[in-house]
């Protein structure tokens, strides 16, 4: 069961903000599917190996050959934050 | 009026009028719609028109329109994905499947609406609005690609894209009595396709005829070096559209005709099974005991992924910013208020189930038990042809019925997303109506062997006319 701390913390990694008076709200719906998922523990998966994608391909390389790219002015038109061909954000630290 | 036609219809009209004049005609129909299928109409698609007049009709689907979901790339139109947080995003590049279909002489019509970050059953959890139900408008119309599939049946493009993670294409498509295809995982390049759940999703095609759904498939798949799933196999659709299913072995999993299904919806499904022992082919009854698990699991997996591709709607690049002290804070304000209360709870669900002291527990349990959800499809594969199930266990549901209750409406997706985990080719073609609502028979096939699939749907279309049922305000 999660619950309404750990939905915070959650919330935090998730770079989520939740309000308190939300967390509860948030904790309920959250457990009804934690629960649903919980018969996954019925099945025995012992000696299964996990399937990350079913495509039968591994490490695909290409030659490094220069490409076309975008152009850096129109990647920038989708943001009102630009100075000198950079992206301006709030601090990090 | 509204009016449904299929892609050769339209090539010999085009040869003997314009591409301008059928661009014309469904702009004039997009124009008086009342079901919010579109989020976007390209303003520039009948000068498009206009200039594949000029240059003639030499391409596969030269002056032939389409509608795009809104979670495909496509350069110089808006790509929301149904959410606040793209909101005035304009794409500067096109994906593959655009690049494919203009070089093709596709003119695009616009951008179809979808439930938010393609997370959803019934295109309620789109922050432009739900798409209505053409056949009744107090009815969803499927998700997520429900624009896609709306407006395809409502007569308002002959062709559209969508995207199918779990079901997204094929649920739609049921619901509004159309055709809707989720190729093999790696037959179409994602490349542009904005990420859900990767390893689940695919492009595909909404049309109202199998024959179309080949065409598109045509154009659109094929390898594509920047997409690093995609497979480099050839594989010919049209070349598959025969009228033959003599000897074709029909497996029908026992574990999809389960508890919650309607009984219309179960008897329409074994008429077309019956349907096709009259056309030669033979049925037997098999079993894919994991199915009942496969649906946990896949939401684990796609929650998981999700958390991790939706981590770059963070304020920074695009989209609209909320304030905040710092980088963390503004991200966490913009997050909060700008994705839709369901995304919200699929990317905290994935984060815990990825985080320390629960990853195993969830995310590393969940593609185990898809690798025995794997096994179930190749060992049932092995002994027969295809599989046939109901897409979707009941016909489309009420508007507001279900989006309070999230597992509720996780709950109908139980027959699609087992596809998904196995990643094997799977159609939803009608197969009739239950009070006056459209059932989708699913037919699913073995990864790569998309062909026998699509003649096996094509058959089907050939010796029956329920794909010819349109809604009442359509031609």
């Amino acid at each position: 069961m999660i619950t309404k701390d750990e939905v915070e913390h959650v919330g935090w990694l998730a770079r989520i903000e939740i309000d308190s008076a939300d967390a509860e709200g948030y904790a309920t719906k959250l457990n009804s599917v934690l629960e649903y998922f919980g018969q996954l523990d019925e099945v025995d998966t012992d000696g299964v190996a996990p399937t990350y994608h079913v495509a039968d391909i591994m490490n695909v390389f290409r030659d490094d050959v220069v490409t076309d790219s975008l152009e850096q002015k129109d990647v920038l038109t989708n943001t009102d934050s630009e100075q000198d061909g950079y992206i301006k954000a709030p601090r990090i630290m | 009026m509204a009016e449904w036609m299929n892609i050769s219809t339209l090539k010999e009209t085009i040869s003997g009028s314009s591409a301008a004049e059928i661009t014309a005609s469904y702009l004039e129909t997009i124009g008086k719609s009342g079901i919010n299928g579109y989020t976007y109409v390209f303003d520039g698609a009948l000068e498009r028109a206009k200039s594949i007049d000029k240059d003639g009709h030499g391409g596969m689907l030269a002056g032939v329109p389409i509608a795009i979901k809104d979670s495909i790339s496509t350069k110089g139109m808006p790509t929301t994905c149904g959410s606040k947080i793209l909101e005035g995003y304009v794409a500067p590049y096109d994906a593959h499947v655009i690049e494919r279909l203009k070089v093709a002489g596709a003119v695009i019509l616009g951008k179809t609406n979808m439930d938010e970050f393609a997370m959803g059953t019934s295109t309620e959890s789109s922050a432009y609005g739900t798409t209505l139900n053409p056949w009744d408008p107090k009815r969803v119309p499927g998700g997520s690609s429900g624009g896609s599939a709306a407006v395809v049946a409502a007569g308002e493009t002959p062709l559209s894209l969508g995207s199918d993670t779990g079901g997204s294409v094929r649920c739609p498509a049921a619901f509004c009595g159309v055709v809707g295809f989720k190729p093999s995982y790696g037959a179409v390049s994602r490349y542009g396709l904005v990420s859900y759940a990767n390893s689940l999703e695919q492009i595909g095609p909404i049309a109202t005829s199998v024959e179309d759904i080949a065409v598109l498939m045509d154009v659109i798949g094929g390898y594509d070096s920047r997409d690093s799933t995609s497979i480099d196999k050839e594989i010919r659709y049209q070349d598959a559209l025969v009228d033959d299913v003599a000897g074709l072995n029909i497996g029908v999993p026992t574990e999809y005709f389960g508890e919650g299904i309607d009984a219309g919806v179960e008897k329409s499904v074994w008429d077309a099974i019956h349907m096709y022992e009259d056309m030669g082919a033979t049925w037997t009854q098999v079993s894919m005991p994991h199915t009942k698990y496969a649906l946990a699991a896949y939401y684990v997996i796609a929650m998981s992924e999700a958390s991790s591709n939706l981590a770059r709607f963070d304020g920074t690049r695009y989209g609209p910013r909320v304030d905040g002290e710092n980088w963390h804070v503004m991200a966490s304000r913009t997050r909060a208020s700008c994705f839709g209360k369901e995304v919200q709870r699929r990317i905290l669900l994935g984060t815990y189930a990825l985080s320390a002291g629960y990853h195993d527990k969830y995310y590393l349990k969940a593609l185990k038990v898809r690798t025995l959800v794997k096994q179930d499809f190749d060992r049932a594969l092995s002994q027969v042809d295809v599989l046939m199930a109901p897409t979707m266990p009941t016909p489309a549901f009420k508007i507001g019925e279900k989006i309070d209750d999230p597992l509720s409406l996780y709950l109908s997706d139980v027959n699609t997303v087992p596809i998904n985990l196995a990643g094997v080719p799977s159609i939803s073609v009608p197969c009739g109506q239950v009070d006056g609502l459209p059932v989708g028979l699913q037919i699913i096939g073995k990864h790569f062997d998309d062909s026998t699939l699509i003649r096996s749907a094509f058959a089907f279309e050939t010796n029956t006319d329920h794909h010819t049922m349109r809604p009442a305000e359509v031609v």
